[in-house]
């Protein structure tokens, strides 16, 4: 009997999973997940997964809300505790109340215990040992096993995962038996021997609606397929390396010419990153829509040709998967840490475009758009997105398409307007945004052809050293990122339910979380207006709002607070207006985290209702 | 004088190749390396290289890393559009451009120390990958622009122009674009116009990664007693293995040699090489045997000049990614976006 109550909820509760990688255990919990969507009821997966290949800890936490928050929420109701080696801190980290799930088969001394959560236990090993011959199948259906008899316990819907493990294995029906075999083995047991349903429950509902699960990553790649990328040139990372391999994937399928076979696209596995964005920029600097995915270690050998490509004006389209940094870091936890090596990448004064999209529908839709203002700004744009939307699979909208559009190539001299006799200066202003015209290679047999070079050079791109020539390129390229502004992404206002002058900024996978934090601090009385930033060069309305509230806390997962600073440069605020959330162990921000920090700094510096901020 | 401007003046006897041009229309900007460089030989014989293959200017894309040798491309073909990138990273450029667009030229033109210090890498990868290109390396030994530091192609022991002794081992560019798989891998000297000339219009019509190691003396730093790669030392020590002749498939009349003294090969676009025989026992066919001549060779002190190997099947990059005959960045929306249908369907498979 414990003390503290048993946690009762239907429809929202964390269950984390414990395993070892490289044991099949992924697959199984994934089915759990999704039967559970597949119930109406939106769920979280994540991945927390070891920088290995085989035999450390991995972990999967799936949050499961009705109300269809995806971002960590902070601490578990239940534990499925499959890795001894993990055992002690898996435990540790239940709520009071909570479940712990075990394998009983093997019987463990009552300090392994607590006396404040139920403990439910199946003996999974013993239960394989009788079911099956061979080492191999004896571990990989302990799993769905143990799905299944979480199936019982939570009162999920047994027939929506037999219908997940039919279409999961289509035609190869052996595998379904023995698949639904191990599910109803660890069912029938847990019917049996424990108390189903417990307190956590899961009951059919209507809120995914038509939402897609899908990872940033593989978004990101069809956002390249949709915005016409033809070359890619890539070098493995951890965890961008799946953004080119579903690039592939996607182009074996969608960009294989019907006729013969061959294919409307070009990807290379370079070297390394160097020669990987040196490829990017030769194909781009000839006409050609071309990326590459890496992450902040990449991002740091690239710089040199991120200058090059900045100051020759040539588009490239970087995706920066972030991971924790700096140098080789944390290779497989989450972070947002790149934000100032990419805005001012390269020596001199540099400035590039970044995109920062929330989860898989942005890391798609601005995944196409990069390529639109790569072509249009001739300058190399960021797609920044981290581990966790990345190699996460995440509830969102349907992807979406207008047939009606059509790329936007940008400035791009033809050999028509040369024909003509048009003017042409490869670094001319010609209509006051600070784009000039180019022309790629082959276009006209004598005219249009220049040099391109990271030197600097007059409006003709003929040499100079000359002082005017120089200022006039850098005040041009200074016009042309102001253009950006006009052409980038708008930031997304949440105004509170009620006036407040208390506000929060913050950007990309920070954002599920924000939102239930949002929520909580509304319930206890705290108002905040919220503005999700989803670009740099940061456009006006970021500003003012910074300048209509007394205080503005930027949410970000970096240790220094890059957003913030890049917020106190470029918009010349007070940096005591702004106040510092920062999470970044590694592990995905969680709202529980950001509402405390909000509470405790707004009952500290008396915020509400109203109070003079020190200016 | 480089700030006085080419003049234009044109004979109307100046010859004319199929297209109509003269060589004129093949050169570039005045140059403005030292008058003796031997790059501008180089350049020279790139241009004549071209006008003789009726390539039109603007089909040829130029790229160069930094250095002496990497200012070049301004200096011939002036039609084209040219791309000096940054130092060592020419051949991850020149990969992208020629991925963007398989139907143009394209020539690398680097130099020693561009090539085998800070470059090594790319030259490396471009040769095992097989890139379509022409790869000229204009090799003196030194960085010229930097004033004469020793590069990595410097033999052991050689002299700097101040009495530094080079204490490294060389790097043979030459040896390793044939251990690599490069097609097509020649040495020349600058002073050579004949040789030079028809090894670079072979390269220029061969299909796959193309490679001259140039010898090229820096008047200005390394052309003193005491240096291996001095017009003087070249001059002597040059064992030229094959004389190279190019046809093309519109020239009718192919002289005739002497049995056994000629070698003809058929590249992959038709064009025919001649390859007249100087050595004895040397076959271009055997990259083999032509990485150990060149190592036996070397240790006598011997530079071997000529069309050292050359391999005509035509693989090449494109070829190995199956891309599609028509260049990518000529395929227009339609051939590139999926559209609104396979995305709903894609999304489907989602749920």
């Amino acid at each position: 009997m414990t003390a503290i109550p048993a946690i009762d909820s239907c429809n929202d509760f964390v269950i984390k999973f414990a395993n070892v990688n490289g044991s099949g255990s992924a697959s199984a919990n994934e089915l759990f997940a999704r039967a559970i969507m597949r119930m109406g009821v939106p769920a979280a997966p994540r991945n927390i997964f070891p920088s290995n290949i085989q035999g450390l800890p991995t972990w999967y936490e799936v949050r499961v809300s009705e109300q269809g928050w995806s971002g960590c929420r902070g601490g578990c109701d239940m534990m499925v505790a499959m890795n001894p080696q993990t055992w002690d801190r898996d435990v540790a980290g239940i709520d009071p109340g909570g479940y712990l799930f075990y394998d009983s088969t093997k019987s463990l001394p009552r300090t392994k215990f607590r006396d404040d959560i139920t403990v439910l236990g199946v003996p999974l090993t013993a239960m394989c040992n009788l079911e099956y011959p061979d080492a191999r199948q004896r571990q990989l259906f302990k799993n769905v096993m143990y799905v299944g008899a979480l199936v019982a316990l939570l009162d999920i819907d047994c027939e929506v995962v037999k219908k997940l493990v039919a279409d999961r294995y289509r035609g190869k029906d052996q595998l379904i038996e023995a698949n639904v075999n191990a599910l109803c083995l660890g069912y029938q047991y847990a019917r049996d021997h424990l108390p189903c349903p417990i307190g956590l429950r899961v009951r059919r509902s209507d809120r995914v609606g038509d939402r897609i699960f899908i990872d940033g990553n593989s978004a990101s790649a069809l956002g390249a397929v949709y915005g016409g990328a033809t070359v890619a040139a890539w070098y493995p990372i951890t965890p961008s390396t799946s953004v080119v391999e579903a690039f592939s994937s996607y182009c074996r399928k969608y960009r294989t010419d019907p006729d013969n076979g061959r294919a409307r696209y070009a990807i290379v596995q370079a070297e390394d990153e160097l020669a990987s964005i040196g490829m990017v920029i030769g194909a781009a600097w000839n006409g050609a829509r071309a990326f590459t995915a890496t992450s902040g270690p990449g991002i740091s050998l690239m710089q040199e040709f991120f200058g090059l490509a900045y100051f020759a004006e040539i588009p490239a389209v970087i995706f920066d998967v972030q991971r924790g940094s700096p140098s080789t870091g944390m290779p497989s936890r989450t972070q947002q840490s790149d934000l100032l090596a990419c805005a001012y990448a390269s020596h001199g004064d540099t400035r590039h475009v970044l995109l920062l999209p929330e989860d898989p529908y942005e890391c798609f839709s601005f995944g196409a758009l990069a390529f639109d203002l790569a072509d249009r700004l001739q300058t190399p744009v960021f797609v920044l997105s981290d581990l966790d939307i990345g190699m996460n699979e995440r509830l969102c909208a349907p992807f979406d398409w207008d047939d009606e559009r059509r790329y936007d190539r940008g400035k791009l001299m033809s050999f028509e307007e040369l024909e003509a006799g048009k003017n042409f200066g490869r670094y001319l202003d010609v209509d006051g945004d600070g784009i000039p015209y180019r022309t790629t290679p082959g276009t006209h047999p004598t005219k249009g052809a220049y040099f391109t070079r990271g030197t600097t050079r007059n409006a003709y791109a003929k040499y100079s050293e000359t002082g005017a020539d120089y200022v006039y390129n850098m005040e041009r390229l200074r016009r042309k990122f102001d253009t950006a502004k006009t052409l980038l992404p708008e930031p997304v206002a949440q105004p509170a339910a009620q006036p407040t002058r208390i506000g929060a900024i913050y950007y990309g996978s920070t954002a599920a979380a924000m939102a239930e934090a949002n929520a909580l601090l509304a319930a206890g009385g705290v108002h905040v207006d919220l503005l999700r930033v989803r670009a740099f060069p940061f456009c006006d309305q970021v500003i003012r709002f910074i300048e209509a509230h007394d205080a503005v806390f930027v949410v970000e997962q970096n240790e220094s607070g890059q957003l913030r600073s890049l917020l106190i440069g470029e918009g010349e605020i007070d940096p005591k207006r702004l106040l510092r959330v920062l999470h970044y162990d590694g592990s995905p921000i969680t709202a529980r985290f950001i509402a405390g920090k909000i509470c405790e700094a707004v009952t500290d510096c008396k915020l509400s209702p109203i109070a003079e901020v020190a200016s | 004088m480089t700030y006085l401007a080419k003049p234009r003046l044109l004979t109307a006897k100046a010859p004319k190749n199929a297209l109509g041009y003269t060589r004129r229309d093949y050169e570039g900007a005045v140059s403005t390396l030292c008058a003796g460089c031997g790059h501008d030989s180089i350049s020279a014989a790139v241009v004549q290289a071209c006008f003789d293959l009726d390539i039109e200017p603007h089909r040829v894309a130029k790229l160069s890393g930094i250095g002496c040798s990497s200012k070049t491309t301004d200096y011939f073909l002036g039609n084209s559009h040219g791309f000096n990138s940054v130092h060592g990273r020419m051949p991850s450029v020149l990969t992208g451009a020629a991925l963007a667009n398989r139907d143009l030229i394209y020539l690398g033109v680097s130099g020693d120390g561009d090539s085998a210090s800070i470059g090594i890498g790319q030259f490396a990868h471009a040769m095992r990958r097989g890139v379509n290109m022409t790869y000229i390396v204009e090799n003196n030994g030194v960085y010229g622009l930097t004033k004469g530091q020793f590069s990595a192609t410097a033999d052991k022991g050689t002299k700097s122009k101040r009495g530094v002794v080079n204490s490294d081992s060389p790097i043979d560019l030459v040896a390793l674009a044939l251990q690599l798989g490069a097609s097509y891998v020649a040495r020349s000297f600058s002073g050579d116009k004949e040789q030079l000339v028809p090894l670079i219009k072979g390269a220029l019509r061969h299909k796959g990664p193309a490679l001259i190691d140039v010898l090229s003396p820096c008047v200005t730093f390394n052309n003193h007693a005491g240096s291996t790669k001095s017009y003087d030392y070249v001059r002597e020590h040059n064992e030229a293995v094959n004389r190279v002749e190019v046809i093309l498939p519109r020239d009718r009349i192919e002289a005739s040699y002497p049995p056994g003294s000629l070698r003809r090969v058929v590249q992959h676009d038709g064009s025919i090489l001649h390859l007249r025989k100087l050595a004895e026992d040397y076959d271009p066919a055997d990259r083999i045997g032509a990485i150990n001549y060149l190592q036996e060779r070397q240790a006598l002190g011997e530079i071997v000049t000529g069309l050292l190997y050359v391999d005509s099947s035509g693989q090449e990059l494109h070829g190995h990614l199956n891309t599609v005959e028509k260049p990518l960045n000529q395929l227009r929306d339609a051939y590139l976006c999926p559209g609104s249908g396979a995305l709903e369907a894609i999304n489907a498979s989602l749920r």
